[in-house]
């Protein structure tokens, strides 16, 4: 079991959200070095997002995954999987020490979440474009059977590549979903290069905008921001919610950030010792 | 066909208020019953089949039962990769719902036109694929597939076609509709082909050789059953389908000829072949052209009985 110092989670009465984000991305970089698995950049690039939706945000109860009334959160960026992992597990949904064994043989964590691999995983992804749709449809079903759910789905600006989150987004303004809000790890990055010149994105919160969806712009790594975002949902306006989060991959260790590599890169044992340093946790 | 199911989609939502049914654009007043009886629970998602299966898979996730319509060609290949994932990953009960299936479009050309779609769509786990022969069968079959725990994929005609059946034939998933006794072959039809094939063993009596019937409306899984025994029984059993030889039921049966233990009867396929069809024509011409008439399946199934 791990002790108490290294454990996520901290003091229900009064989190305090940076430190957890700081044991959450350094749980990332020692699950990425002892599995050997990739995307360890793109996984630091949403951590706040995640800490914020699950501290502060979620109405959720680790104890009941399956309640019918719990917001739905989908983390659409399946290859970000490490960053659900250690959420969920520090927010209680499983213990801590299944995160030691992520990747492995066995392990009900695979690489990116297959379907109810885990309590609190809401879907399976890793195929991107996925997720909004089906978020969509847990929002309308929200509204069909009168229950005041949420649904957050969260996905990475490369995915917005795919002709189906469009399709998303065109459908739900139409039928007032103002209970489905997106976060867009906006970490200006895809696979093999920037993303704005990959494909034409710029400007998002303009695209989302006129899809019919209310959209603003936060700093993704600042977790007062995104909890206040995430928390504009349901105005009165039946419109759903779109937050382009500026972020930037490798968010939290300086030889990472902004470095594309570590789409790829699995961290050495000095490289993982270099971020505890960073991360004020040696 | 699209009749029958919209009628019988209609009565089951409002006995069960779990179903929901989404449209991709088409059905211009076919549903208005529906729309009418449970205005809450239909949704026309547009030219956008990739969304709607994921939105359907979504409203499963949240306890309710959806039921996908539009054209096969747009809700099996345009979405396939929604199928396997959302839906069949994650088996949940989403109901998929083809129409104008096979050669039923021949003259919108072959973007509308469905000879591959079950081929595709067998080899993804846990999807029951039917194919209802007519509208008593497709009324059957909506009740059985709402029912059903899992995705079921489901192929349809347009309207208009014969009716074979007096009555709602009893039906089970995984199970074939015996229609006539036969002692040389025996012809298992699936979809719509089926007023061929009962034509065809018309003209196999009347020449001396007597065929069996069976309807096949679920193409997955298949009838082993069934196989095991008409393998056993006849001489030649010859598959019908208005669907490639490949992939399809033909191609179902053939891969289950392959492990059977000395199967007894030789299998002929009948189906569209390996070629899209270029011909400007309609239904019975297509039909024509992929010898999917009672003369030419009758011809060779006698050959085949003698050579």
């Amino acid at each position: 079991m791990p002790t108490v110092t290294n454990s996520i989670s901290t003091s229900v009465a009064a989190p305090d959200l940076q430190a957890i984000s700081r044991r959450v991305r350094f749980k990332l970089v020692e699950m990425s070095h002892r599995a050997g698995t990739p995307h360890l950049g793109s996984a630091l690039s949403c951590v706040d997002i995640l800490v914020a939706a699950y501290w502060t945000i979620l109405r959720i109860d680790p104890q009941r995954p399956d309640d019918p009334l719990r917001d739905r959160f989908i983390l659409s960026k399946g290859h970000a999987a490490t960053a659900l992992y250690a959420t969920l597990a520090g927010k209680g949904f499983f213990p801590e020490d299944w995160l030691d064994a992520f990747a492995k043989h066995h392990s009900p964590l695979a690489e990116q979440p297959s379907p109810t691999c885990a309590p609190g995983v809401e879907l399976a992804t890793g195929s991107l474009g996925h997720g909004l749709p089906v978020g969509t449809g847990m929002a309308l079903a929200a509204k069909i059977q009168q229950r005041d759910y949420r649904v957050f789905v969260v996905m990475s600006d490369g995915e917005c590549n795919e002709g189906s989150v469009w399709e998303a987004a065109l459908f739900a303004p139409v039928h007032r979903l103002d209970n489905l809000a997106v976060v867009i790890d906006y970490n200006k990055w895809q696979a093999t290069g920037r993303s704005n010149e990959i494909m034409a994105l710029a400007s998002l919160v303009k695209k989302w905008e006129a899809f019919g969806w209310n959209a603003l712009e936060v700093d993704g790594h600042d977790l007062g921001a995104l909890t206040q975002a995430m928390s504009g949902l349901k105005r009165g306006d039946g419109k759903p919610l779109a937050i382009i989060a500026h972020t930037v991959k490798g968010k939290g260790i300086s030889f990472m950030e902004d470095d594309n590599n570590w789409h790829y890169r699995v961290p050495k044992a000095e490289e993982v010792e270099a971020a505890k340093k960073e991360l004020g946790l040696a | 066909m699209r009749n029958a199911f919209a009628k019988q989609i209609t009565a089951l939502a409002q006995e069960d208020s779990r179903i929901v049914l989404l449209v991709g654009d088409i059905g211009n007043r076919l549903f208005d019953d529906f729309k009418a009886n449970c205005p809450n629970r239909f949704y026309n998602c547009g030219v956008a089949e990739a969304n709607m299966i994921g939105v359907a898979a979504g409203l499963a996730m949240s306890g309710l039962r959806p039921v996908c319509y539009t054209i096969t060609p747009f809700i099996t290949y345009r979405c396939m990769e929604q199928i396997r994932v959302d839906v069949c990953y994650h088996h949940v009960p989403v109901l998929l719902v083809g129409t104008g299936s096979g050669l039923s479009y021949a003259s919108l050309g072959a973007t509308h036109h469905s000879c591959e779609e079950m081929g595709m769509l067998r080899l993804l786990p846990g999807l029951t694929i039917l194919a209802p022969a007519d509208e008593m069968e497709v009324r059957s079959a909506v009740k059985a597939a709402v029912r059903h725990s899992g995705p079921v994929y489901m192929r349809i005609g347009k309207k208009g076609e014969p009716v074979v059946h007096k009555a709602e034939p009893p039906f089970t998933i995984g199970k074939a509709i015996p229609m006539r006794e036969g002692k040389d072959s025996c012809l298992l039809s699936t979809g719509t082909m089926l007023p061929i094939a009962l034509a065809a063993a018309d003209l196999l009596g009347q020449q001396g050789c007597s065929a069996a019937v069976f309807s096949v409306p679920t193409v997955k899984p298949l009838d082993e059953e069934l196989l095991s025994d008409v393998f056993a029984r006849f001489k030649l059993v010859a598959t019908l389908e208005e669907h490639s030889i490949l992939g399809g039921l033909g191609g179902g049966v053939a891969e289950w000829r392959a492990d059977a233990v000395a199967p007894r009867a030789r299998l002929l396929r009948f189906g569209t072949r390996d070629e899209f069809l270029h011909e400007t024509c309609e239904q019975e011409e297509a039909r024509d052209y992929f010898g999917l008439t009672p003369a030419a399946i009758a011809a060779r199934v006698r050959d085949g009985l003698t050579s």
